[in-house]
């Protein structure tokens, strides 16, 4: 099944989708807006004749505060039709936020959970959004293109 | 200034920087939180485990990571494609070669130069990753048995493993994080007289193989400490993104090797072991290290073929140049890349955002297997004494490198 066969496939059993391909990305990838990211996800694991039932990886990139744009990108895995895809949402940079995804796929609580830590998103209904890899009193998100580091954590002296 | 204090000490930095997350007040009165690690033996590393007991039994269990960040993607975000290999060493520093495989792999994809690279080449990167596959197994299945209290196993898979580590050494000139798989190429072409260094290592390995087996696989005590312990179902397993052994340990034929048939894979003959729940219950720690020991059998088959072929069709000549699609400019075209590759702890997979303008990649995310894999320990760990833990930790197989990265 290609990209456009997901599209397809996407505005036929929900209404209202906006679905586009994206055809820079290898594997190929869809984008959807991300009021509409959790219904589409729920679709592409539940339909039978996608069957994602692997969530392989959830990517967050900043694109910077000229173009203000966080992006959010998952990589799921059919493993019945051995058929992967791209599923691309763009965020507002300045309150980046997103449904949480952890209820379809549990794999999805830590993997959110560092991109909270690292680029500052904000998953709406996740259990658990604590820092994962970084201390819990650290200030900023490292990912971001404009971050600065604090200059002192706890006497240490950040610059090296 | 020497005399400089590094370190401002308060009482409360610790619960500042790493807060429980199960408070004391909150308990129910039979309730307890024990604190395992992170400077434990059994914890591989530094890994420390929150752990929620009532009585003996496991409630729930809270793994605080981060104290081997090493920012690999913030490094990445900074350095070309060709100098983040060595970043890329030190994730899972006990299988150096399967990530470098999997790292270049993934910028010739993106280069479009991944049909043009000599065959001797791609025989060797596979014979290389097979044996770290195999140094990484015995590490693995060593340091479990000790994890679970049997000394022996632990010195027999480390006198195997150091033949690996020697044998790579000569060929790259370093023991565990080489940079010998250059995008495009390698390094060196394998040093004269490895292959026949190799056919005799495998030739002492195997009776020892079957030693490894009595020793820990169908020894009593081993089974009954592992089997019914820690049982991971399938549809679990998947919703957990788990990969690699463990998964296939829960039942599922699942080797991307296989699925896949990335490099020179599809033209190699080796099967894929799946635990069957031999000793207890399909998926558990009994099973979990009985695949790693199969797989062990099917990484000397591959390596046996890459040996006979790297002989025969793609012999050494004298004018092999292992660098000649090395490419001097790496710029790839702009778009987003997702590749996976399979790692003897699971999928390694990179994410990369060229730009197209630069030759430093804009994003570079690793998908680490060790990472996810850790993360299916509260659900699998909840119910059991809190002595099966370090069997149900062990048994998962993380390297803390590649967790925190």
């Amino acid at each position: 099944m290609s990209a456009e066969e997901i599209k397809d496939l996407l505005t036929h059993t929900l209404e209202g989708m906006q679905v586009e391909v994206d055809d820079k990305a290898e594997p190929k990838g869809i984008k959807v807006p991300p009021s509409q990211i959790k219904p589409v996800l729920q679709e592409l694991y539940q339909n039978p004749s996608t069957y994602f039932d692997m969530l392989s990886c959830i990517t967050g990139v900043d694109n910077g505060p000229e173009e203000n744009i966080m992006e959010i990108i998952y990589q799921l895995y059919s493993i019945p039709f051995n058929l992967q895809v791209m599923v691309k949402v763009q965020l507002d940079r300045e309150v980046p936020k997103v449904e949480t995804v952890s209820d379809i796929w549990k794999t999805a609580n830590w993997q959110e959970r560092e991109i909270y830590d690292l680029l500052g998103v904000h998953f709406e209904n996740h259990p658990d959004l604590r820092r994962i890899l970084l201390p819990a009193d650290w200030e900023g998100h490292p990912l971001r293109k404009d971050y600065k580091h604090q200059e002192y954590y706890r006497g240490i002296k950040v610059e090296y | 200034m020497a005399n400089e204090i590094q370190y401002t000490y308060q009482e409360d930095n610790l619960v500042r920087s790493e807060p429980n997350k199960y408070k004391e007040e909150e308990l129910r009165s039979t309730e307890v939180v024990i604190n395992l690690g992170p400077q434990h033996p059994s914890t591989h590393g530094v890994l420390r485990l929150e752990v929620l007991a009532d009585g003996e039994m496991i409630k729930e269990v809270v793994p605080h990571l981060g104290y081997l960040h090493r920012c690999f993607e913030k490094h990445a975000e900074s350095l070309p494609y060709n100098q983040i290999i060595p970043y890329v060493d030190r994730m899972d520093y006990l299988a150096a070669m399967n990530s470098e495989h999997a790292y270049a792999m993934g910028v010739e994809k993106m280069l479009g130069i991944e049909d043009k690279i000599p065959k001797r080449v791609e025989f060797i990167r596979v014979l290389v990753a097979e044996l770290n596959r195999l140094a990484s197994h015995f590490v693995a299945v060593g340091t479990y048995a000790m994890d679970i209290g049997a000394f022996t196993p632990f010195f027999w898979m480390m006198r195997d493993r150091e033949h690996i580590q020697r044998m790579l050494e000569w060929v790259s000139g370093a023991r565990m994080l080489y940079n010998y798989i250059w995008i495009g190429g390698l390094f060196y072409d394998l040093p004269v007289g490895f292959e026949e260094r190799c056919q005799q290592y495998i030739r002492y390995l195997k009776p020892k193989l079957k030693e490894l087996e009595d020793l820990i696989i169908n020894n009593k005590i081993f089974v009954e400490r592992t089997a019914n312990v820690g049982v991971l179902p399938r549809d679990l397993a998947i919703n957990y993104g788990v990969t690699g052994p463990m998964l296939r340990a829960s039942g599922l034929r699942l080797d991307l090797r296989k699925v896949d048939g990335y490099s020179v894979y599809p033209e190699l003959d080796f099967d894929i072991p799946i635990g069957e729940g031999k000793m207890g219950t399909q998926g558990d720690c009994w099973d979990r290290t009985y695949v790693r020991v199969l797989e062990i059998h099917e990484s000397v088959k591959i390596i046996e073929q890459c040996l006979e072929r790297l002989t025969s069709d793609h012999k050494r000549t004298r004018d092999f140049d292992p660098q000649q699609v090395v490419p001097k400019k790496i710029r790839p075209k702009a778009g987003d890349f997702y590749i996976r590759a399979e790692n003897p702890k699971g999928e390694l997979g990179f994410f990369f955002r060229a730009d197209g303008k630069s030759d430093i990649p804009y994003r570079c995310k690793a998908r680490a297997c060790s990472f996810v894999n850790l993360s299916v320990i509260s659900e699998i760990a909840r119910g059991s004494l809190i002595a099966d833990l370090v069997a149900i930790l062990g048994s998962i197989d993380i390297v803390l490198g590649e967790v925190d990265r």
